[in-house]
């Protein structure tokens, strides 16, 4: 039920990857119980936009190099006249950055595994197909793959490539599977490589837990509420005016061959 | 007529028509020219110049379609319609890369939807064919080389064959009859298929030719026949028999004409003259000009409303597009780095954005397509032909006594039923029974028969008087012969009367064998279909009973133009006498100078009886000296042998100058009773809003009787006759009578505004003496002039053009005949079945259609726009938010039964309570279920159920995780979830939408919703190159997620509330009429309401048992 929400400072760079160490320092509040799922959290970012929607290959991501026909991925399905594996924009633009927690000087167990779903592991990304050739081009757009792991181990990948539904979302990026008590001191270190500057997106980290529900989520609640209050508002007034002007119900005495129409 | 080679057979041909037109100017004038220039070389088919002509087979084939043509016609047919070819241009272009989504997905569709409509065309068009297959089978015995009459396929027949037909078989193809089994060459002809007339028609041979009775002697048998070209005039023909050098005259009397029927005669021989497409019937078989519903019409302007919401939403979209792209490359430097626009095509390039936002443009003309609903024409005439059914099953309108059911020959125009305004009205036939009985007579002056009419004791009830009715029409009292006054001149010619009375009796029985077409007057009819008669009767002189017999000379037939027909017989004594009876307005005028002095009594009885409902004929005879008979019968005969257009105008002439200066005999009234139920329909349809014009061919005081009868005219109304200017506006309803002669002039183009102005203030309108033509001009008229919906109901011949001018035509499947049925869009056997018809399956008619398309566009609005909002935060890229073949299976699968269910079984009251409310019928007239408020209102409840779905669950559950697992809500999830939402309302929807569930609407609605979780588990099973964003989307990612569900509930809710609201607060506080009824239904117990329906059915039963008993009483008592 619990979540906890903080900013990291936006970091601004160019094209030209310079990484840049940071750390920030987060206090919980309240008793936070394991899982903690560790969030990153995109603004701005269209990856429901259809150009880059559209840019993978489904069939290079299940038969690797046997799969010729690449044309969806363009421009990024070949580099050097060799074919990129994963290829198309959504890969190329894989999300780098990285980061570790400490509580105090103790580096906290991050799990990165089983962060993407089961059914996009088993069946979307095949355990024969190893990255190839990827990040090789001219522009480099996000991380690097371990050419050594085969794409359905590689999870954030994986994660990445699950389209987002909206220009603001997050994505996950690991678990912490240990309880964070209240009054916690986090340090967390990032590794800020992703580009979000050029388009004025802006980056967050987010910890949180959930529930049966998933996430702490207002939304519903009071959309639900503020409806329900308004309705009872309307059958209030719809008494009032009921008990200012009876009218007799069924009564067809009235009805009348030469009687006019009302609008609507 | 023979030359060398075939150039000279080609000139000899024309040449003999030349020599042939000098010789007969005059009277064969025609043969030959254009129009009149068929040659048939009887029994000579192999005729080299009959071959030169190549007359058209007799193979016939009345299918729309063939083999080779059905695909492209049908198609041609299919995108006729604008949104189909919207639909077919969006298909193609989904081929390339503008598309938004797969090909295939935008095809299947399509091809469902052309495939069901092209389905039924072909199964349609495949009936007629059988039909064809077995009329082009059937054999017919005709004459061959050999000399023998062989059996051969009708297809096989040829111009100039000749066939022997026998008894009870159907004529292969327009025959020119020679001989019969009878000596003087007539046969009896049935023509039941043509226009529905069930008695025998006589048809006769040329002398010349009625000798041919053996087939031997038709080894010799050559002629030549000149006759007219094709043509559908099924009541003319002209032509000329050149055989044995000589010449003859050639008219319909020898005609027999295909699909009638050979009765009462053994066999007859016939050369062929017309065969396959060009005989009469075929060249009859053209289509009734189709008639397309208001609604219907107002459909494609709602179409075009949204194309222009299409094209202003695609405009929009490509407006924002070009700017964000645009926007990517900002001084060489890359904005959206990750959609690489510096390396892209024309659709995405920053430095081309114009071009990129016209083809998006495109792209968003397909991807808003779903506002046009591609299923909603098929679905409409899915649901229309299942409406016909219903009505033609319906057994409230099935007539018993004669086996009729009502027939919905157009399901075009079924809703157009509930909309009526102005009821336009044949009398006889329609109002009335057209069974004509004798109930009165006036001879020399003095009235028998003392029945009370119907309209009599209608009128004396309104008048409150309380005489007895012991007396039925049927007892006429013919007083003694004594008490008949003697006058001097007319002692010879009473006998003849008696006769006339005597024989008119002993024909009211006749007329039931319907072995004439007419109404039946008088010993004219048994003349007609015998040479002679003999009658037994009373000889005044000597008071002994004798025989006498009378031997028919000719008959003047009757027409409507001359409105009386006349007999010439000769009796015993060779006196030659001319028989004649007519409508008093013209027979009058033919009377003699020297008028015997019951003129005007017979004058008053003519009145009292029409007054009294009655027709009345008026009889008048003359005698005839030898020497004037023979110089006019050489003129008759002459005029009626002519081969020419105008023969029917100078055999007129003819009769005209022999039918006058008649002496009166007196006149008849026959009474035509009203049908069962009539003036209750009447009142009904009164109540429900509907205007009743009644427009008749009878005389102004029947006319206006009857109107009062059948309760058009309230007894309150002013007369107003024919006077135009009026005073409008006073409190008093006006009934307007006006008859043919001034119709003509109210007609005229300067006149029929201020004519229809004061027609329409009127209460009720009533037009007598009025021609067909009148009756269809009127029917325009009102069409035209007010804009409302008209409906015509008629039954015979002389309707056909009203029943084809007005919204809807209604015919009336009775006595007189087919015609009007058949060219009508909705038959019916008795006139108070209209009740039905219009207040029940009318106005459930009207409410289907009007929901069912109020709700297409409702849910492929809410569906559409869902589309819209999240292009609003996917930079107006054109990404669909729904994998593809969600959005195709939208119309298709998802949504579609539940309409079908309610366009065919929804129903606001019972069909008792819609009788008993006929103000609910208002709803149509009004049209108020179909306004454009309602229309636009379901439109903005389509937008804002789109808007409601798309903010409640992107601000539900954006940014958190929806799952214990803390994943997340991807592009996938987020669709899943919009579209579960946008089933469940649009079905919901229906749900609170229909007033009327069986459990097909339930199976429909929730089978419907079943289905798409039932199609994610499938699809999402298949593999993901396929299936992509649906892959186990549902059995992995949403069905274990509470929230998921939760969420999909309260959304539903939430959509549907602002509906429910409305409706609300509509029936608290402004019901409709419907809403007043089904409260008043609710609140009254529920098991009154059963037995006041038990009640009512058990009272028609009883009813009709009693009605059965009666009737065989009466059987027995005969």
């Amino acid at each position: 039920m619990l979540m906890d929400f903080w900013k990291v400072t936006d970091i601004n760079h160019g094209m030209i990857l310079i990484t840049l160490i940071c750390t920030s320092v987060i206090h919980i509040p309240k008793l936070m119980k394991a899982p903690i799922f560790i969030y990153y959290q995109l603004d701005n970012y269209y990856q429901n936009h259809r150009r880059y929607v559209k840019s993978r290959s489904d069939r290079q991501l299940l038969h690797g190099l046997k799969h010729h026909d690449l044309s969806s991925c363009a421009p990024e399905d070949f580099n050097h006249g060799l074919p990129v594996v994963p290829c198309g924009l959504i890969a190329w633009s894989l999300f780098n950055d990285t980061y570790s927690f400490f509580r105090g000087i103790d580096e906290m167990k991050v799990n990165r595994k089983n962060i993407a779903w089961k059914s996009d592991r088993d069946h979307k990304f095949d355990k024969q197909v190893y990255p190839f050739n990827f990040q090789n081009g001219t522009l480099s757009g996000g991380a690097h793959l371990d050419p050594k792991i085969p794409l359905s181990d590689q999870e954030d990948l994986i994660v990445w490539m699950r389209t987002s539904a909206l220009p603001t979302f997050r994505k996950l990026y690991g678990r912490i599977e240990e309880d964070l008590d209240a009054d916690d001191i986090i340090t967390v270190k990032l590794l800020n490589n992703y580009n979000t500057y050029s388009f004025t997106g802006s980056k967050k980290l987010v910890l949180s837990t959930s529930s049966w529900l998933g996430g702490h989520n207002n939304f519903l609640g009071m959309a639900c509420i503020s409806v329900g209050v308004s309705f009872i508002f309307v059958a209030f007034v719809f008494m009032l005016i009921h008990v200012k002007n009876p009218r007799p119900y069924g009564d067809t005495t009235n009805l009348s061959w030469n009687w006019k129409p009302m609008s609507g | 007529m023979t030359g060398p080679g075939r150039k000279g057979i080609r000139f000899s041909r024309l040449y003999s028509f030349s020599c042939f037109k000098s010789s007969f100017r005059d009277e064969h004038g025609q043969i030959g020219q254009k129009g009149y220039s068929r040659v048939v070389y009887c029994n000579d088919p192999d005729n080299p110049e009959q071959l030169v002509l190549r007359y058209r087979s007799n193979y016939v084939s009345t299918t729309k379609y063939n083999a080779f043509n059905f695909i492209p016609k049908s198609l041609f047919e299919q995108f006729r319609r604008v949104a189909n070819i919207y639909f077919l241009v969006v298909a193609c272009v989904s081929f390339s890369p503008l598309a938004p989504y797969t090909a295939s997905s935008i095809l299947a569709p399509l091809i469902v939807v052309i495939g069901a409509t092209m389905g039924k065309e072909a199964v349609e068009d495949w009936r007629r064919r059988k039909q064809d297959i077995e009329a082009n089978n059937r054999k017919v015995q005709a004459y061959d080389r050999n000399h023998n009459f062989q059996d051969t396929r009708w297809k096989k027949l040829r111009v100039g064959d000749l066939v022997k037909v026998y008894k009870d078989e159907y004529f292969p193809a327009d025959l020119l009859l020679l001989s019969s089994s009878y000596e003087d060459g007539i046969c009896y002809v049935e023509t039941t298929n043509l226009d529905g007339e069930t008695n025998l028609k006589v048809k006769h041979a040329l002398d010349v030719t009625s000798s041919l009775q053996e087939e031997n002697s038709f080894q010799h048998f050559k002629a030549i026949i000149k006759c007219e070209d094709p043509n559908e005039d099924l009541y003319t023909f002209v032509g000329t028999l050149y055989y044995d050098g000589q010449q003859y005259p050639l008219s319909l009397q020898q005609l027999l004409v295909r699909d009638s029927k050979l009765r009462n005669t053994e066999y007859v021989y016939g050369v062929v003259v017309f065969t396959g497409h060009e005989t009469k019937v075929m060249q009859n078989a053209t289509d009734p000009p189709s008639k397309r519903s208001k609604i219907e019409r107002k459909m494609d302007k709602i179409i075009y409303l949204l194309f222009s919401m299409l094209i202003l939403v695609s405009f929009v979209g490509s407006f924002f597009f070009g700017i964000t792209t645009k926007n990517d490359i900002v001084d060489g430097k890359l904005k959206r780095w990750y959609l690489r626009p510096d390396r892209t095509t024309v659709f995405y390039d920053p430095k081309r954005s114009a071009l990129a936002a016209f083809f998006h443009f495109l792209t968003g003309l397909m991807l808003y397509g779903y506002l046009i609903p591609i299923s909603l024409y098929v679905s409409i005439e899915i649901v229309k032909v299942l409406q016909s059914i219903f009505i033609n099953q319906d057994q409230d309108m099935y007539y018993e006594e004669m086996d009729k059911p009502a027939h919905a020959r157009t399901s075009n125009l079924n809703e157009e039923l509930g909309q009526v305004d102005t009821l336009l009205s044949d009398k006889t036939g329609t109002l009335t029974c057209n069974s004509m009985d004798f109930v009165k007579c006036s001879i020399a002056g003095v009235a028998y028969g003392r029945g009370m009419t119907e309209v009599e004791r209608a009128l004396a009830k309104r008048k409150g008087d309380a005489s007895d009715f012991g007396i039925t029409s049927s007892d006429i009292q013919m007083s003694g012969d004594d008490s008949v006054p003697s006058g001097n001149q007319l002692k010879p010619f009473l006998r003849s009367i008696k006769k006339l009375v005597k024989s008119h009796m002993k024909l009211s029985h006749l007329m039931k064998l319907r072995l004439s077409f007419l109404q039946g007057n008088l010993a004219l009819n048994s003349l007609k279909t015998q040479t002679s008669i003999s009658l037994h009767e009373l000889d005044h002189m000597s008071g002994r009973k004798i025989d006498r017999s009378y031997t028919l000379l000719h008959i003047l037939e009757f027409s409507s133009a001359r409105k009386r027909m006349s007999v010439i017989v000769k009796n015993d004594e060779n006196q030659l006498l001319l028989l004649c009876k007519g409508a008093d307005s013209v027979m009058f005028e033919r009377l003699s100078e020297d008028v015997p002095d019951f003129v005007s009594t017979t004058m008053d009885h003519i009145k009292r009886y029409a007054e009294a409902g009655l027709r009345t004929l008026v009889a008048a005879y003359r005698e005839l000296s030898e020497e004037e008979f023979k110089s006019w019968e050489e003129e008759f005969l002459e005029a009626q042998t002519s081969v020419s257009a105008d023969r029917d105008a100078l055999v007129d002439a003819a009769a005209d100058k022999i039918e006058r200066d008649l002496i009166l005999l007196g006149a008849t009234a026959v009474e035509d009773k009203l049908q069962k139920g009539v003036p209750e329909c009447i009142d009904k349809l009164a109540n429900a809003g509907i205007k009743v014009w009644v427009i008749t061919g009878d005389k102004m005081e029947t006319a206006i009787n009857i109107g009062l009868q059948v309760q058009a005219l309230q007894i309150k109304s002013k007369k107003e006759k024919h006077q135009l200017s009026s005073s409008e506006g006073s409190s008093v309803s006006f009934g307007l009578i006006i008859d043919g002669k001034s119709l003509s002039f109210a007609l005229s183009k300067n006149l029929e505004n201020s004519f229809l102005d004061l027609a329409i203030n009127c209460a009720s309108v009533i037009c007598c003496r009025s021609t067909p033509k009148q009756k269809a001009l009127v029917t325009r008229l009102v069409k035209k002039g007010t804009g409302r919906t008209t409906l015509a109901i008629g039954d015979g011949a002389n309707d056909v053009g009203m029943l084809q001018e007005a919204d809807i035509g209604v015919g009336i499947s009775g006595v007189e005949g087919m015609q009007a049925a058949m060219s009508s869009d909705f038959a019916i056997a008795q006139f108070r079945f209209l009740e039905r018809l219009l207040l029940v399956h009318g106005h459930w008619c009207y409410r289907r259609i009007a929901l069912m398309i109020c709700y297409f566009f409702y849910k492929n609005i809410a569906f559409g726009f869902t589309l819209f909002w999240f292009e609003t935060h996917a930079s107006f890229s054109g990404q669909p938010a729904y994998n593809d073949w969600y959005m195709s299976f939208y119309n298709v699968f998802f949504t579609s039964l539940p309409v079908i269910a309610l366009g065919v079984f929804d129903q606001d009251v019972s069909a008792r309570l819609c009788l008993k409310y006929p103000m609910l019928y208002l709803e149509g007239v009004h049209d108020i279920l179909f306004s454009w408020p309602r229309i636009l209102g379901w439109m903005l409840n389509g937008i804002l159920s789109s808007m409601i779905i798309f903010f409640f669950t992107t601000s539900s559950v954006i940014h958190q995780a929806f799952r214990q697992d803390g994943q997340v809500l991807d592009f996938e999830v987020l669709g899943v979830m919009m579209y579960t939402c946008v089933v469940w309302t649009v079905n919901c929807q229906m749900a609170i939408s229909i007033n009327y569930f069986t459990w097909i609407q339930h199976f429909f609605i929730w089978g419907s919703i079943a289905f798409w979780y039932a199609f994610l588990v499938m699809y999402g099973a298949i593999s993901p190159i396929i299936s992509t964003t649906a892959y186990q989307v549902l059995v992995e990612a949403c069905a274990p997620s509470p929230f998921y569900w939760l969420a999909t509930l309260l959304i539903v809710v939430s959509t549907l509330l602002p509906y429910f609201m409305y409706r609300a607060f509509q029936t608290e506080f402004n019901p409709m009429i419907h809403d007043i009824i089904q409260r008043r239904r609710l609140e009254s117990s529920e098991e009154e309401e059963a037995s006041v329906e038990l009640f009512f059915q058990h009272k028609e039963k009883i009813a009709s048992v009693k009605e059965k008993l009666r009737e065989q009483e009466t059987l027995l008592s005969k």
